[in-house]
């Protein structure tokens, strides 16, 4: 699987979202509802699924879906 | 004259099922709905069976996203609730008063213990940074209550008791008083427990306080009888609405029975192990008659806490014949539903009020299954192995929690 087909299944799963739904612009607070708690968690578990640290300041900048899959492919081992 | 609180709805998850139907019928019929654990492995385990809630699917009921952010005990609440609510005909997008006179007591002995221990692997096998985000509003005692004030918008009072095993009662004797002060008109109110867990099932064990009768899971709770080894471990919720005299009349609301008396206590003698003269037991049972302003002889049946061990239901015996004097030996019935669904800890005050108020509203007393020989010292009238078709006009329920805590409620036929 791809890193964008990862982050679209780690997406779906959290936020209870078909996979169609979710885009490269769809905003996780805006299109998908989703709270502070919400963000927290999607973004340890993009860190579980790809073995790296979003240190709070950088997580704060990820507000859609492509913004997550250009972080990770930046910086993935 | 205080205010005059009704009972109008009713509301139970439970192993005997979660309509009051099922969970009626199961307790006249003498059913157990006791039986092998299946929530995880339990073969290290000195005990392998309970009171589970079977079939029990979280993202059915409340959806992926929502079954992910609410631990097992406050989705029990929920569920019962939502029941409760429904059966008493309130609908709260247009409820009979304003949302800020509507309020919430729920209680849990224990909280979200499975959250508890789901996140605690992860710090140990993943690390610290690996802890949800959801663990702590997931496991807080008050995640209940939380819960149901969001789902119905209710802004009233909204607190959670802790109270271990009287947690329930002492929600729902709080609740009555908040109406009878004048703080709330409508409370949706009871307890909530799921502490069938590694750590739940692991330190009751430790305790000695389970029986370990794995041969005969459904004769293992079996209250007042001389061969009682000790409490069921079960899990569930009982929930009750409960609403000023005003406020059901105005309604037309249908009232299952009306409460009546509240009393609490301490033991103030050990964390775990009850007073054995029964003095703390009997000391909430008096206060309960006293706020009823109703004599030992107006109580015709008594929900009692009779969880199955050694000392808490010899005590408990003790206590009512000091409280009820001959009444006790001539008249009064007495039974432990515990017998039938196990103990659901800080929920047992909340299912087993259900029980009692159907036992009013339906004029039938459910039996203590499984008293085959009582005790002894275990010398009343527990009801056994058959339930009664009686009229009963007030009927009090007792628990009881560790930590020394006593409650009891009263309630009557209206």
């Amino acid at each position: 699987m791809s890193i964008e087909e990862r982050v679209v299944e780690i997406v779906s799963e959290q936020m209870g979202v078909a996979k169609d739904q979710i885009k490269r612009e769809t905003e996780f607070i805006k299109d998908l509802g989703a709270d502070s708690l919400d963000t927290v968690e999607l973004v340890m578990e993009f860190e579980e699924e790809f073995d790296i640290q979003i240190p709070d300041e950088e997580a704060e900048k990820i507000q859609t879906v492509g913004q997550a899959i250009d972080y990770i492919q930046e910086h993935s081992k | 004259m205080s205010r005059r609180v009704f009972i109008t709805g009713l509301g139970v998850v439970t192993g005997l099922g979660e309509t009051l139907e099922d969970f009626w019928s199961g307790l006249l019929e003498g059913k157990s709905g006791v039986g092998p654990l299946t929530l995880f492995d339990t073969s290290q385990f000195k005990v392998h069976f309970g009171g589970q809630v079977r079939d029990w699917d979280p993202d059915a009921r409340f959806g992926h996203k929502e079954a992910r952010r609410i631990d097992r005990f406050a989705q029990f609440a929920l569920v019962a609730a939502e029941s409760a609510v429904k059966d008493s005909g309130i609908d709260f997008a247009a409820p009979p008063v304003p949302p800020e006179r509507c309020g919430v007591f729920i209680g849990s002995g224990i909280g979200g213990l499975n959250e508890f221990e789901e996140q605690h692997r992860n710090l140990i096998e993943k690390g610290p940074r690996q802890i949800s985000a959801f663990t702590i509003p997931k496991l807080m005692v008050n995640a209940a209550s939380g819960q149901i004030s969001i789902k119905y918008g209710l802004k009233g009072p909204t607190s959670a008791m802790a109270t271990a095993c009287a947690s329930a009662a002492n929600a729902i004797g709080d609740a009555f008083k908040a109406i009878q002060a004048g703080w709330a008109d409508v409370m949706v109110t009871g307890g909530s427990e799921a502490a069938i867990t590694h750590m739940g099932l692991g330190g009751f064990a430790s305790m000695r306080a389970l029986s370990t009768r794995n041969d005969d899971p459904q004769r293992a709770s079996r209250p007042f009888d001389k061969d009682r080894d000790g409490f069921v471990l079960a899990e569930g919720a009982g929930v009750l609405i409960i609403e000023a005299e005003e406020v059901a009349r105005a309604r037309g609301a249908r009232v299952y029975a009306e409460l009546l008396g509240y009393g609490m206590s301490a033991d103030g003698t050990h964390i775990t192990a009850p007073d054995e003269e029964g003095r703390g037991a009997a000391r909430a049972m008096r206060m309960c008659l006293a706020d009823g302003r109703c004599n030992p002889e107006q109580v015709g049946y008594i929900n009692a806490h009779g969880t199955s061990t050694g000392l808490g239901d010899l005590a408990e015996t003790k206590a009512m014949k000091a409280i009820f004097g001959d009444h006790a030996k001539n008249g009064l019935m007495v039974s432990s539903t515990k017998s039938h669904l196990g103990h659901l800890l800080g929920a047992s005050g909340g299912v087993e009020l259900v029980a009692s108020a159907l036992a009013i509203h339906r004029a039938a007393l459910p039996p203590t299954i499984n008293l085959d020989e009582p005790g002894e010292g275990c010398d009343l009238d527990y009801i056994p192995h058959t339930a009664r078709e009686v009229r009963v006009d007030r009927v009090m329920s007792n628990s009881f929690g560790f930590g020394g805590h006593n409650a009891s409620l009263l309630i009557g036929r209206v």
